[in-house]
């Protein structure tokens, strides 16, 4: 157990292009390898920091890709329906996305079709800053009254980014509580699906844990 | 009158000011400068009008420079614009005579003093050769779609885009290979700027009605100038066959047909095209329009832009803004903007649109829950704050190597 306060840290972050644009499906199988690691949790995460808004399901880009410009609904489902919260490396998360179009391109009369010029996809990255917001918390109850005033982008960060970017197994709240000696509040957090939520929601639920002890 | 970064807490909520001053403070030791061609007209004029006195706010010294240039300068600007959108121009040798000699004058004459200099689009693209002499980053704003340009005139372009350390696009689509790093910054839309603040009920309807519009019958609206790649007779097909089963009304609103023998032509052929129906309103809007604009936009029920061709599409921004159901053809930034039935629908013909404003007029839920939907994402992406929190990380990404994430927090990773 330990007495140390949570800091509250956020990442701001700029697009950047990679240079790297496809049109197939084929194509973009051949890219998936070699594209950084900030490539592919960008294009599967970037949607829900940048898309606060309700979703009818999961989603991210090469997901929405492949259903708009490909009209491949049978890819962009199983795309939809790789588990993000059981991939804890960008390893294990490109090498899902990988195996998804693999078994689709396996099976027979797989049309290799190429998308119209300005449908293209282009391969981005994020470059990433990670900064202090300022905002500490000294015990579990602070902690929570805080939780309830930080911004998207620091939510997002101690979310999503620090579980994987960062190559933690677990989120920076979750890590916290169970160290402060209350496990089942982590245990609650860990519970949390972000990837069906809203940053507004999640935050929510974040303070309902919290409202529970 | 200029606005305070306060006045934007309120809209965007306080914690993204303050994670605006938070920035703010990792980059305020150094200058910024911005350079382009123009001081008034225009989206970028327009743009940093409204942010420089927010990067002041902000504790940041920013300068903004215009460069020197001739009428003969500006008609060969003209017809590099052209060429590098893809247009037919004829570009002869004496044509890059005179943008070298511009360019010297400019090297001469204007000051280049930033830490992080900013040089907007391509007609000062140039004073890049002052580099070596004055130091700092330099940094090239590409507000234009280069992606199919005329090989000649990006190549002469290309030299000097090439020795700036990194350059900026709007949208990929509009991006070249390029041996720098390039970022992604959208544009945006300000707030609280007249074309999009918010109005009184009484206003907008009294707007409404001074243009002949009943503003108790739905009205579908595309506000943008007449040029067929916006496809305003496409739009009025559509309403056509929406009429056969609602009532409703149709503004197509745009201005720039006066100076321009193009859109003039294609204003002609929507008022034909209109024939006697009284409730198709075609209005052409003087420039200084942008409350009416508001209000106009702000009495519909649908706004459409259903474009063929464009470039990122600020109108479909200051609709969701206004918490309008958009629909939109699915070309260019529309659709970046409108996450299809979500923020809005996506379409790719009359009979596309025509669906899709059938099914909102007799859907008012589904055109609350899109109209918010589209407003947040706005809020998220597309104002002011969140381009101004771009150029502060372009200052701080200056000033650091590039790598994917750096972490500043200045203590051990937890």
């Amino acid at each position: 157990m330990t007495n140390q306060a949570f800091i509250f840290d956020t990442e701001l972050r700029l697009v950047v292009l990679t240079g790297t644009r496809v049109r197939s499906l084929r194509a973009l199988r051949a890219e998936l390898p070699t594209v950084p690691d900030s490539s592919i949790f960008f294009h599967t995460h970037q949607a829900y920091l940048g898309h606060n808004v309700q979703r009818s399901a999961p989603y991210g880009d090469f997901t929405r890709w492949v259903s708009e410009a490909l009209r491949e609904e049978a890819l962009a489902e199983k795309l939809a329906a790789i588990d993000l919260l059981a991939c804890t490396t960008i390893q294990e998360l490109r090498h899902s996305v990988i195996d998804t179009v693999d078994a689709y391109l396996d099976e027979p009369d797989r049309p290799d079709y190429e998308c119209r010029s300005e449908e293209a996809f282009h391969f981005c990255r994020s470059r990433g800053f990670v900064l202090p917001t300022g905002m500490v918390a000294d015990d579990v109850d602070d902690f929570f009254r805080k939780a309830a005033s930080i911004s998207h982008a620091s939510l997002y960060f101690h979310f999503f980014e620090a579980r994987q970017q960062l190559g933690r197994r677990t989120t920076d709240f979750s890590g916290w509580l169970s160290d402060r000696g209350r496990p089942d509040l982590a245990a609650a957090i860990d519970a949390l699906n972000p990837y069906v939520r809203t940053l507004d929601e999640l935050r929510r639920d974040l303070v309902d844990v919290g409202a529970r002890t | 009158m200029s606005a305070h970064l306060d006045d934007y807490r309120q809209i965007v909520g306080s914690q993204v000011i303050d994670e605006l001053r938070m920035l703010a403070d990792r980059v305020r030791h150094r200058r910024l400068q911005h350079i382009n061609s123009t001081s008034v007209g225009g989206g970028v004029a327009e743009i940093l009008t409204r942010m420089i006195p927010l990067l002041h706010d902000l504790g940041i010294d920013t300068t903004w420079d215009v460069i020197k240039g001739n009428p003969a300068f500006f008609g060969v600007t003209k017809a590099f614009h052209n060429a590098l959108h893809g247009g037919e121009e004829t570009i002869t040798e004496a044509m890059f005579e005179v943008f070298r000699d511009t360019t010297a004058m400019n090297v001469a004459e204007l000051d280049t003093y930033g830490d992080v200099i900013v040089v907007h689009d391509p007609q000062p693209a140039g004073l890049i050769v002052r580099k070596g002499e004055v130091g700092g980053r330099w940094i090239w704003r590409c507000h234009i779609d280069v992606s199919t340009p005329d090989p000649r005139v990006w190549g002469f372009l290309q030299d000097y885009v090439a020795q700036y350390d990194a350059s900026i696009f709007s949208m990929p689509d509009f991006a070249q290979q390029l041996a720098i790093p390039q970022y992604l910054v959208p544009p945006s839309i300000d707030p609280l700027a007249d074309k999009n603040r918010e109005l009184p009920d009484d206003e907008i309807r009294s707007v409404v009605e001074r243009y002949g519009l009943d503003p108790d019958r739905p009205i579908l609206t595309q506000i943008s100038r007449f040029d067929r790649l916006k496809d305003p007779l496409g739009v009025m097909k559509a309403y056509r066959m929406v009429r056969r089963r609602h009532d409703c009304q149709l503004l197509l609103a745009g201005g720039g047909a006066s100076d321009d023998p193009e859109g003039a032509e294609v204003l002609r052929e929507v008022r034909e095209a209109a024939g006697d129906d009284p409730d198709i309103h075609v209005l052409e809007l003087p420039p200084f329009s942008d409350l009416a604009i508001n209000a106009l936009v702000r009495g519909s029920t649908i706004v459409i832009q259903k474009s063929l061709k464009e470039g990122f599409g600020l109108t479909v921004t200051e609709a969701l803004w206004k918490k309008k159901p958009v629909i939109g053809g699915a070309v260019g930034g529309i659709r970046l903007q409108l996450l299809n039935g979500v923020t809005g629908f996506l379409v790719h013909s009359p009979e596309g649109a025509a669906n899709r404003v059938v099914e909102l007029l007799g859907n008012p839920e589904l055109r609350n829950a899109m109209g918010t939907a589209g407003h947040e994402h706005v809020k998220d992406n597309f104002l002011t704050t969140r381009h101004i929190r771009d150029y502060l990380l372009l200052m701080l990404a200056m000033d650091h190597d590039d790598t994917d994430l750096s972490v500043l927090t200045g203590r051990a990773s937890t």
